[in-house]
């Protein structure tokens, strides 16, 4: 069932009336509560995949390649085979099946076959008593390499073809290549009153979660597999395990425990998935393995490093009038979800701004570096870091507020973008003005003294997107509820909560849409022989999409409940109201019965009680090949205003405050809401002054470390103010869009403009390093003497 | 074959017998010997501070902590904590623990149980902490998801639970109350 049809013009949480309070028909929705899993996580009880232990368990580690490109000539593994207290030992020709997270791309082994692309590629696999065994097993296992030219800067890939890093395919060592172009882009750029021309540099980053990956299996006596792993789309993994394993999907069982922390970094199949899977079948014992974070990091699948060059032209009033976009994105050994990131580094961009004419020439490139994929924000935040800087260069040059040239700019609401993608609702002049009031930014910008300065940036994301990955026209998203006489009610879905909150969102709508209280609802998730499918968390789909489904489900139950008191108390089902545990005849209020009664007459007159319910997306997309790959059934919108201030001495810049406004369309939660847009924002301020995933020249990992790598600590991490705008989206759960990754993308350039304002340069490449900041200061002093010199002469 | 010790470790208010190989740290045998698996490892170094537990009340890095140099020592553990509030007869979690799970500090909660015990002994030595005095005590303690915003809250909650104080809007709570009169 598609959202439109399961809410109707008549949604009964239309916009609020005027006078009247926002929520005000709400029990639970639009109200601070607590997780269902919060009090487990807070007192250690939540079991992580590596809290996992089954008897019997053996521990396995993975043998990398200590070569960034080269051709596996011999492998010996039957040392580590004879060691004592190993059991099995695995390399590529175990699992020669390739997989890929995109079915069109499958490049991927468990285990290299014939060669090895980066540093890190992982070669063998030992399962053995304890982890001190197999890591002694590793040492005494043999391979011969055959090293070969390695790629480590992607405009080399993009020339030279040979060796390649993927045999056998037309296109060289280009992984995907994308032009598409709406309306007549030069022209409008010759006939624009202004144009800004300029080239921006994104570096690579990762997503570091505090959990590193790791996975248990065992294999039963009637052949089923049972997989926990630390996944954020248990459905992928459970396809890809059946096509690369061999075995039937229905004699696979996935499930993901509780997971400390995703971001995007968990979502493809991981080598660690297939190998314990493979040895709990070879040894017929369970089998661990838990990642170290050396591994986590050159395992990677973070944000692409992208070269930028945009140009973009405006009217003397700042309208745009055209966007020109060349990008060349380094996608590192495989291709992951690279064939979308190059789709959405373009898709992405067309709002919240109405752009009259747009282009953009997209190519990714392998090279010799651990893969990318997608992070927090995927593909879209490095071309929103590019544009949303050059839109402030463009404001400069026309002398206009940064605010009003966006506000000049906006788009509206049900509208179509350049690219024809369709938009619903859209809060963002209500987010520039939220973040212009708090940070009182007419008041104080301009006025902070010497060095300190105010930036601001906007951006767009998905709710989901109709691209399922795979092509199918089965629902999205599935929910199944059961009710017990106990009065409890269960659900199941697929989704997976990777830590936002995803279980607690089903809970907060079965307890509205059923009256009862959250505490008499249980969560089943990500599981998949309990589960209905859902195509798990990523692209910021769940909340839109599992919570329709979730309310598609209780409006079935809620049906019978309905109809089995209305046939009790002979009245129409209209009177019936469920409400805290309650069910009352809205005529008589004096008449009532517990919900625990109600289910019992219901379950008594038809059968025992469930519902099931689902979600797909509408069709969607321009008509063209990819105009699918970005179209979204709702976006989220953003705004930032950064204060930050740079010494001027030392280059070091200071974040003090970051009010980040977000049009979710509802929160559902907004304590939880609010929580998803700070943690965005520390990952975007995060990325922008301290983090880089940077691959040196021989292919090793800069700081593959958390102390080297550098995570901000509470110290290092700014004041966040959460401002929540809702414009109830007509098709989301009671109007609710994404919150997860939207409010990331502002904080980069926000911080770049804030940082123009206090000091007066531009810094165009990230990250903003005090070497950076010092040398763009001493080209200001330079050009400025030279400015002087040319003025006297 | 490394050399297996047996001794006894206090953990949680138990002594406990423990045989481990002598180079196991505190944290595998929490994890690995006692079943005390609250305490992560998110790093194995000493970088992340998921493993922190604390010692005779002072947070320490249980995976930088030989299990053989805590002897003698008072370990207590995430899991101690509501134990210890229900002896003490108190009802359900640690008051520290609610407030985190009131507040949505607890996203994908791992860094969690080490921050929690970081914050306690905070409070310990300082009842009413300032956010300064907050951002000194946790730097040990990464967190990935929140942006620390709301693990400051969850503290203050706490602190105003106990001193009977009126905690401080949160940003989206004033913007709210702002908005209000106007609806």
């Amino acid at each position: 069932m598609s959202a439109r049809d399961l809410h109707g013009p008549g949604a009964p949480w239309g916009p609020a009336e005027p006078g009247s309070k926002s929520n005000v028909d709400f029990q639970v929705i639009g109200r601070a509560h607590s997780k269902v899993d919060g009090l487990a996580k807070a007192t250690g009880a939540a079991v992580y995949a590596d809290d996992i232990v089954l008897s019997g368990m053996l521990h396995a580690k993975t043998l990398r390649s200590p070569h960034a490109h080269a051709k596996i000539r011999r492998i010996d593994v039957s040392k580590a085979r004879a060691l004592k207290g190993v059991h099995a030992v695995l390399t590529g020709e175990s699992m020669p099946i390739k997989y890929g997270v995109i079915p069109w791309t499958p490049d991927e082994n468990a285990l290299a076959v014939d060669k090895v692309r980066f540093i890190g590629d992982p070669v063998a696999a030992v399962a053995a008593i304890d982890e001190d065994t197999a890591n002694a097993a590793l040492k005494l296992i043999e391979v011969e390499y055959e090293p070969l030219h390695a790629f480590f800067d992607p405009r080399e890939s993009l020339v030279r073809a040979e060796p390649a890093i993927h045999e056998g395919r037309k296109e060289g060592n280009v992984s995907k290549s994308v032009q598409l172009e709406f309306g007549a882009v030069d022209a409008a750029l010759s006939s624009a009153d202004v144009v800004v021309e300029d080239d921006y540099f994104f570096h690579g980053s990762t997503h570091a979660p505090i959990e590193p990956h790791c996975a248990v299996a065992t294999y039963s006596p009637e052949g089923v597999l049972t997989l926990w792993s630390a996944t954020q789309i248990t459905h992928y993994v459970h396809r890809a395990l059946a096509q690369v394993l061999e075995l039937p999907a229905h004699k696979i069982r996935v499930i993901q425990p509780c997971l400390g922390g995703a971001f995007g970094g968990k979502s493809d199949p991981f080598s660690l998935e297939f190998c314990v899977a493979k040895l709990a079948l070879l040894t017929g014992r369970a089998v661990k393995m838990l990642w170290t974070r050396e591994e986590v990091f050159y395992a990677h699948r973070g944000r692409h490093p992208m070269h930028l060059h945009y140009r973009s032209g405006a009217t003397k009033d700042g309208k745009l009038t055209g966007v020109d976009a060349k990008i060349l994105i380094d996608g590192g050994s495989y291709s992951s979800f690279g064939l979308v990131t190059t789709y959405y580094s373009g898709q992405l961009l067309t709002g919240p701004y109405h752009f009259p004419t747009y282009r953009f020439d997209s190519t990714r490139v392998f090279t010799n570096k651990p893969p990318c994929g997608p992070k927090r924000g995927h593909g879209s935040v490095q071309p929103r870091f590019a544009f949303e800087v050059q839109l402030d260069q463009l404001a400069e040059k026309l002398a206009l507020d940064p605010i009003e040239i966006r506000r000049r700019n906006f788009q509206g609401d049900f509208t179509r973008t350049v690219n024809g993608q369709r938009v619903t609702s859209n809060g963002f002049l209500q987010c520039l003005d939220e973040v212009e009031r708090a940070s009182r930014w007419k008041e104080r910008r301009g006025k902070l003294g010497p060095g300190r300065g105010l930036g601001v940036a906007g951006s767009m994301y998905i709710s989901g997107t109709n691209y399922p990955v795979y092509p199918n026209d089965m629902p999205q998203s599935g929910v199944q509820l059961k009710v017990d006489r106990s009065g409890l009610v269960t659900v199941f879905t697929g989704g997976n909560d990777i830590g936002q909150g995803s279980n607690s969102m089903c809970a907060y709508i079965v307890a509205e849409e059923l009256g009862i209280g959250i505490e008499r609802i249980r969560v089943v998730a990500a599981d998949t022989d309990l589960c209905p499918v859902d195509l798990g968390a990523y692209s910021s789909r769940v909340t839109f999409m599992v919570g329709n489904a979730t309310i598609d489900a209780c409006r079935k139950l809620r049906e019978k409940l309905v109809a089995a008191v209305a046939e009790k108390w002979q009245c129409a089902p209209a009177r019936v109201r469920l409400i805290e545990g309650l069910v009352v005849d809205l005529d008589d209020t004096s008449r009532s019965l517990t919900s625990v009664e109600a289910f019992h007459l219901a379950e008594t007159k038809f059968d025992t009680l469930g519902a099931t319910g689902s979600y797909n997306t509408p069709k969607l997309g321009g008509d063209y090949r990819g105009g699918t790959i970005g179209a979204s059934p709702a976006y989220s919108f953003t705004a930032h205003v950064v204060d930050a201030s740079v010494d001027t001495e030392t280059g070091r810049i200071s974040v003090h405050d970051v009010w980040i406004a977000h049009d979710c369309g509802r929160a559902l939660n907004p304590m939880i809401v609010a929580g998803q847009m700070e943690g965005s924002a520390y990952m975007g301020i995060a990325e922008a002054l301290y983090e880089e995933h940077d691959i040196n020249r021989f292919g090793l990992h800069r700081g593959p470390s958390l102390l080297d790598y550098r995570l901000p600590t509470s110290l290092d991490t700014p004041e966040f103010r959460a401002l929540i705008v809702e414009s109830i989206d007509p098709e989301g759960p009671y109007g609710a869009k994404e919150a997860g990754e939207g409010p990331l993308h502002p904080s980069l350039p926000a911080l770049s403009n804030a940082i123009y304002d206090a000091v007066g340069i531009r810094l165009k490449h990230l990250p903003f390093t005090p070497a950076k900041v010092l040398a763009a200061l001493r080209e200001k002093r330079e050009s400025a003497a030279l400015a002087t010199q040319g003025g006297t002469r | 074959m490394r050399a297996v010790g047996e001794y006894q470790l206090e953990v949680n208010g138990d002594a406990q017998r423990v045989s481990a190989p002598d180079h196991w740290t505190l944290l595998e045998v929490l994890r690995y010997r006692l079943g005390l698996t609250g305490s992560k490892q998110g790093c194995d170094k000493g970088d992340c501070g998921a493993c922190t537990v604390l010692m005779d009340g002072r947070p320490v890095l249980a995976c930088l902590t030989l299990a053989r140099a805590s002897e003698g020592r008072a370990i207590t553990t995430i899991e101690g904590l509501m134990p210890a509030h229900l002896r003490a007869g108190g009802t359900g979690a640690d008051p520290l623990q609610q407030a985190f799970d009131r507040c949505g500090a607890l996203q994908c909660g791992f860094c969690q149980s080490g921050m929690i015990l970081s914050a306690r002994a905070l409070l310990e030595r300082c009842p009413q902490p300032s956010r300064e005095d907050m951002r000194d005590a946790l730097s040990g303690n990464l967190c990935r998801c929140t942006g620390y915003t709301q693990i400051f809250e969850a503290i203050e909650s706490a602190v105003a639970e106990k001193l009977a104080l009126q905690p401080r809007l949160r940003s989206w709570e004033a913007q709210r109350a702002a908005q209000e009169p106007s609806r």
